[in-house]
């Protein structure tokens, strides 16, 4: 037996010792006091083998950090609901598997890294972007990116529609009276500005009338004209090439308007781009006039596509970065000190197993920080405060074996029957309780679950976590600890026990061969 | 040795009285501050460079449009204020800057009115620092799944200990004497918040049904050590009537409930004092929690079990019943 607890004291070392490395932080001297010199943590390289559809590719895992909730790092988190009205549920769901599809492209074209995108509920799609402002996150998702290719409205004498406060009337297309007519671009550029667009409709291969949009686009690049202008060339698939050849056909002289979301798209002079078409055209056009920036965004929004539905921000968080810095800070120092206190607690109130207990809690911490660093689990503010919660629990279980060990003292058994009977009697009430916890952790997480409420559903994780490893701290660590120091003769001294004990004259060194029938007074 | 039991319809009592105050305090209206999961709105943490009183930031905001701002310091000219939803930031076009939405014009306004707005290092950024925001739709779910939640947690540990103590005659009055002994706690939670949202402001948030759902969690572990030694008892000296094996086992336990609460407290009283705002909500029910988690163990489910083994109750009926019956025969 003696033999197995030192292999079992080896385990628990080679664990402690590897879990260190792994939780050990890259810049330790914002939690620890800064007088001594700790050494940098490096984090933990892992050879993982990842399933990656058909192949099999080895990756290196490295973990350098802890993965921090938005409300530690900061940036922003948005929930965006879908228009249900006219849809059925599967196409509903369909949409929304399209629509989060699509946020995640436009996501990663912008380069945020480490965002996450999830559908939540029935109509629902939360977005975290780490270390972004929500105004920026919400126009880099975008409200839709429908482009629609417009034609003036007309009437038959072919006068165009203009809309003036409200009210529609035809006017003649104004035309240059010369050669050096310097009014004309003025008075064509009010007349787009001003006139009624309407969508440039063909009919499909299927025979059905239809509208252009961005939906018939197979590409959309940036690009420079021979100028050295800015701009958008896109690509029609085979459809769209059949609608855009009757388009262009029919408005040959005439303009043709980019429209993004019902706005015109326009230059980098703020008029409206709708050049004339020159000539019939199927597969391939060309957005210009403007500038750099816009032409090479609205590319990439065109290739990230339109949503299938409507969306809109019903849930909108945002935190910042440096805040969130704060809080971690703010939260490791409390849970020092809360370790500290109660470790002092345990050392005062139940001496030598106290001290143990310490060292069993020093085991715990460190084995429940590898697990959240390699699993890994996202700390949120109220993952920090479950774990710290789970500290006073995991020494829950100590106390309980010990209160039980003293009793057992008490009634005069020896330090070593003691110790098992301490460990036999407590094992029924920690492993209810902590069943009882756990079943609360998993309706916790169901709730966070339903409504992304990430932070409760982090709690759930981190307290489940916790609560898991305790059970096995405070049976194998503490135990381990125990037997191994009760092998020491010279530390079986009662007042390293229960100094209580010894004013009532217990026999605590009494051998293991004494009568353990004694027991039945109670109290 | 003390009687715990005997005293049980003392206990009682005392249990009322304390849940009292809380009971009357969720009868006048507001019951509880709804925060804005939910009720829908919006809560920013606003820090400025220089010195600004909270009177000042809430009659700024009354001025802006927003009379029912409520402001709390939470720090050095730092404020945590809580709105009616700003909206307008929900719309993007897809070229040029997004629309001015009703966070920037209030942003702009207050750096206009009270100077620069800085982030936690102390660095201009003209910004709120922490900016939450809930639309109606969502926050009449999130009642509702939070009631659920809480209800399920009820039912589900109810369930596991009428299997775990189903060894001991009458399993199931274990899992009543609980289930009870956790509706006290809640009640008193509940009902303390109510006040505490009354005299402070202090609002129910996603955290505060966490802190609820751990609480119930804790008040059942509590219990589940008393109940695990009457087991125990109960096997060993079968001999032994249940008030006499109540007694032993809570005093038997006495010290183990006790030091648990504290070093729990202990953790608990180390985030609030050192920890950020945003979780307090959550750690002053777990504060209040683990306490009453503990007294309910012992003077609450324990003494339960107690009177109903000893049909007090019945008693209790009869004693009233006896002392009417004359009257009306006389009459």
């Amino acid at each position: 037996m003696r033999r197995s607890n030192w292999i079992l004291l080896g385990f628990i070392g080679v664990l402690t010792a590897f879990s260190l490395v792994v939780m050990w932080p890259s810049e330790p001297w914002r939690y620890l006091p800064d007088a001594i010199p700790w050494p940098e943590g490096q984090g933990i390289k892992f050879p993982f083998i990842k399933l990656d559809g058909a192949n099999i590719e080895g990756t290196t895992v490295e973990r350098r950090a802890m993965r921090l909730g938005l409300d530690l790092r900061g940036g922003t988190r948005l929930v965006l609901e879908a228009d249900t009205s006219e849809l059925s549920d599967d196409e509903l769901d369909r949409a929304l598997e399209g629509a989060s599809d699509i946020i995640e492209r436009r996501v990663n074209a912008f380069g945020v890294a480490e965002s996450e995108i999830q559908r939540q509920g029935d109509n629902r799609i939360a977005v975290q972007l780490p270390g972004i402002e929500a105004d920026e996150a919400i126009r880099k998702i975008g409200k839709t990116a429908l482009l629609e290719f417009r034609e003036l409205q007309r009437d038959d004498q072919g006068n165009v529609a203009v809309n003036q406060n409200g009210e529609v009337t035809y006017v003649p297309m104004p035309v240059p009276t010369g050669e050096n007519d310097i009014t004309f671009a003025a008075r064509y550029n009010q007349l787009l500005e001003s006139a009624v667009w309407v969508p440039a409709k063909a009919t499909g291969r299927d025979g059905v009338e239809k509208e252009l949009t961005g939906r018939y686009l197979s590409g959309a690049y940036f690009g420079t004209d021979n100028l050295g202008r800015a701009v958008v060339n896109f690509e029609m698939n085979d459809e769209g090439a059949h609608l855009f050849k009757q388009i262009t056909t029919r408005l040959i002289d005439q303009p043709l308007a980019f429209f993004l979301d019902g706005e015109p798209i326009r230059g980098a002079d703020g008029s409206i781009q709708a050049p004339r078409v020159n000539s019939v055209i199927s597969d391939q056009g060309q957005i210009t006039g403007l500038s750099f920036d816009d032409a090479d965004y609205l590319a990439k929004l065109l290739r990230a596509g339109a949503f299938p539905v409507p969306l809109t921000v019903v849930q909108q968080e945002d935190v910042d970065a440096t805040l969130g810095e704060d809080s971690v800070r703010q939260s490791v120092i409390a849970g020092e000190v809360a370790m500290l206190v109660i470790i002092l607690f345990m050392v005062l109130h139940y001496r030598l197993p106290g001290l143990l207990a310490g060292a069993a809690l020093f085991v715990y911490t460190t084995v429940v920080l590898a697990v959240f660093k390699l699993w890994p689990v996202t700390l949120t503010l109220a993952g920090i405060a479950a774990f710290v919660l789970s500290v006073g629990m995991a020494v829950d279980a100590n106390i309980l074996i010990f209160e039980r060990m003293k009793e057992e003292l008490r009634i005069g058994r020896s330090l070593v029957i003691a110790l098992d009977e301490g460990f036999n009697r407590a094992w029924s009430s920690i492993r209810d309780s902590n069943v009882s916890t756990l079943i609360t952790c998993a309706i916790l997480f169901w709730f966070g679950d339903q409504f992304g409420a990430s932070l409760v559903k982090g709690f759930a994780l981190t307290l489940a976590i916790g609560v898991i490893i305790s059970m096995f701290s405070a049976i194998l660590v503490t135990r381990t600890f125990l037997r191994l120091v009760i092998g020491a003769r010279w530390l079986r001294n009662p007042a390293f026990w229960a100094p209580d004990l010894r004013q009532r004259g217990a026999l605590i060194e009494q051998e293991a061969g004494a009568t353990p029938g004694g027991g039945g007074g109670g109290s | 040795m003390f009687d715990f039991v005997r005293r049980r319809n003392f206990y009682y009592l005392l249990s009322l009285l304390v849940l009292l105050p809380g009971v009357i305090s969720l009868i006048i209206p507001p019951a509880l501050k709804a925060g804005i999961e939910f009720t829908s709105g919006t809560t920013f943490t606003a820090r400025f460079q220089n010195e600004v009183e909270e009177d000042e930031l809430r009659s700024a905001l009354g001025d802006l449009g927003h009379p029912e701002a409520r402001v709390q310091r939470t720090g050095e000219n730092k404020f945590l204020v809580r709105t009616s939803e700003l909206k307008g930031t929900t719309e993007a076009p897809p070229l040029g800057p997004a629309p001015e939405g009703e966070r920037d014009i209030l942003e702009a306004a207050l750096v206009e009115r009270f100077g620069s707005m800085v982030d936690a290092d102390g660095e201009v950024v003209d910004r709120f620092i922490e900016y939450a925001s809930v639309s109606a739709t969502v926050s009449r779910e999130i009642g509702r799944n939070a009631a659920i939640a809480v209800g399920a947690a009820s039912v589900a540990i109810l369930l596991y200990i009428s299997w775990a103590f189903r060894s001991i005659p009458n399993p199931f009055r274990c899992g009543i004497a609980a289930t009870i002994a956790t509706l006290h706690d809640v009640v008193l939670v509940v009902g303390a918040y109510s006040l505490l949202g009354k005299l402070f402001d202090m609002e129910v948030n996603t955290m505060f049904i966490t802190g609820l759902l751990t609480v119930i969690g804790f008040s059942v572990h509590d219990t589940i050590v008393v109940f695990d030694r009457i087991r125990e008892n109960n096997a060993r000296y079968p001999d032994l009537d249940l008030p006499t094996s109540v007694n032993n086992s809570i005093l038997q336990t006495l010290g183990r409930s006790i030091n648990t609460s504290f070093t729990v407290v202990l953790a608990v009283v180390a985030l609030l004092l050192i920890g950020g705002v945003t979780i307090r909500p959550f750690l002053v029910v777990m504060l209040i929690g683990v306490i009453t988690g503990t007294y309910s163990s012992i003077f609450v489910a324990s003494q339960i079990l107690v009177t109903w083994e000893e049909r007090d109750i019945p008693r209790l009926f009869r004693r009233i019943a006896f002392r009417r019956a004359p009257a009306p025969s006389e009459g």
